[in-house]
This record gives C-alpha cells, structure tokens and sequence, in this order.
C-alpha cells in the first residue's frame, strides 16, 4: 500500500514500460472485453484491412495508461479519462506511459487531481490524455 | 454525412451486472495488479468496501443496438476515448446502459475524406442514477466508406 497522494502541480508520475506487446495478451484482452475484431489477433484480417500486421486494441492502450494511478486506488479514484488516439501499436512494441499533474483543486467531494497522460513507442506517442482523480475528503489525511 | 437518419437514435437499454470473474479476467488482461480488483479481503476493507473494476470496464459491457444501424464489420479507427464516473464501479453493480448515435460528420484531411461517428453510451444504477457516461469518436476512412454508400 502506498502512502496517500500529495501531489503539486508539476509533480510526474513514475514512467512505465510494461513488457512488450504480445499475442498472449491481445487474445486475452479480445476474450475479457468481448471484441471480437479479428485485426487484433489475426494476420490474414489485419493484412486484409490494410495493416502490416496485427495491432492492439486501443483501448488496451488506456488502460495501460490507467496503471499510473491503479497503485492509488486505496485513496482515490478515477473520475475521468481521456484519450486520443495517435499512431497504431502492432505486436512486439514495447510502450513507455507516464504523466505529471497539472492542476490540483479543491471540491465538495474532495481534492480534485487532474492529470496529463501518455503513451509511447520510443519517441512516437500512440495516444494521449488526461485523467481526473478524485481524492475524497478524509481519505488522503490532508486538511481540506 | 454517414448514417445521417441514425443521429440522436438510441438503443434499447440492457442490463449488465459486474461480475467477480470477469473483473478478475479484465484485471489480468490489462495487467493490473491491483488488489482492490481481485482480493475480496483487501477490498472489503477498503473505503469501497467491495471490488472495484477498473475505470476501462465498461467496454466490456452489452449497449444494445440502434435499430437498423448497420456498421462495417472491419476498417473502423477508434480517434478518441472518454469516460466520466459519478461514483466508482463495483463488482455486484447492475447497470442499466444503452448507446446513442449523437453526431456525424464529415471532414477532408490529407487522408481523404474522413467520416466522424459520436457514441455515447450510459450506464445508470438500479435507482436510475448515472454511474458513468464514456464518449467515443469512430473514424471512418474514405477505402471503408465506399463499401458502405
């Protein structure tokens, strides 16, 4: 468990490289979301549609990104997420995520952190976004 | 514009229930190994005081379909992504959700003519509260359109 957040306009969230795409994880991802697009796990279908080779959902993109906050969980959570999608992530890349705040206030319901994030392949960023996490009043032992 | 006569069309609601297993699985899938997600324990002692599902989750769930509205099976590009939460998501959740078609609209860009498709989608709790509402613009490319018009 981690200390609750106190982050400052600024602050980065520790960078991430989870292990490179692979096929395991794409058919994994295709059965626990329930899409069935074949560009994502076959060669034929991705070729047939134009593409080099197989890509990742993008969706599996966001949540990678999502793993910046996920160890914060205990204190707060998601109140929004964005993403804007960039470039296209094929089988054996190996993505890097990370974020800074960029804005910190104060609400009803508790302090309010907002977040850009991204995600990139070497110096191509695949998608881009922000995230609003909501640390509700008491949960993070700071006074309002 | 693409599926001009669908804009401001919804589907009919269906419900879905978070379920433990298909949290954990979802869990794995994205690699997070987050214990609010799959350890019972660990959850109910937190401020949730039940698992959570992760902010994505609601990808997986079933939206229905807009009477007649027929996309291409293949070709689409997912542009952009929202989501917005009034509370968290927890497991043993029965939403009511359905999706609505809120805008088309072209655009000419250096790839040809672009098609931009808006999809809302909600899902409400049993009370009728909103739980969480996400945003998606689907981008159609000019090879994809022709096999549509």
């Amino acid at each position: 468990m981690v200390a609750p957040p106190d982050w400052k306009v600024g602050d980065g969230l520790e960078e991430r490289t989870p292990p490179p795409i692979n096929r395991d994880q794409l058919r994994k991802y295709a059965e626990a979301s329930g899409d069935p697009n074949p560009i994502h796990l076959s060669d034929e279908a991705a070729e047939t549609a134009g593409l080099p080779g197989v890509i990742a959902h993008g969706m599996l993109t966001v949540a990678t990104m999502g793993l910046l906050l996920s160890p914060y969980l205990e204190h707060g959570h998601v109140k929004t997420f964005r993403s804007r999608f960039s470039g296209m992530v094929f089988l054996g890349d190996r993505l890097r995520v990370g974020g800074r705040v960029t804005g910190v206030d104060q609400t009803a319901e508790g302090r309010l952190y907002t977040f850009e994030v991204y995600a990139r392949r070497d110096g191509d960023t695949v998608a881009s976004g922000g995230i609003e996490f909501l640390v509700p009043h008491g949960a993070d032992g700071l006074q309002p | 514009m693409l599926y001009e006569g669908f804009v401001g069309r919804s589907s009919e609601s269906v419900w879905n229930i978070v379920e433990r297993d298909a949290v954990r699985l979802f869990a794995e899938a994205i690699a997070d190994p987050s214990p609010l997600y799959r350890d019972e324990e660990a959850a109910g002692r937190s401020r949730y005081g039940r698992l959570l599902a992760p902010p994505t989750f609601p990808r997986t769930f079933d939206y229905g379909r807009v009477e007649g509205l027929q996309l291409p099976p293949a070709g689409l590009i997912h542009g952009e992504f929202r989501i917005s939460y009034r509370r968290p998501l927890l497991v043993g959740d029965e939403l009511l959700c359905h999706l609505t078609l809120k805008d088309s609209y072209d655009k000419r860009g250096r790839r040809g003519l672009l098609g931009f498709l808006l999809f809302e989608r909600t899902g409400e709790d049993q009370e009728g509260n909103l739980v969480f509402t996400t945003n998606d613009t689907v981008v159609v490319t000019e090879a994809v359109r022709a096999g549509i018009e």
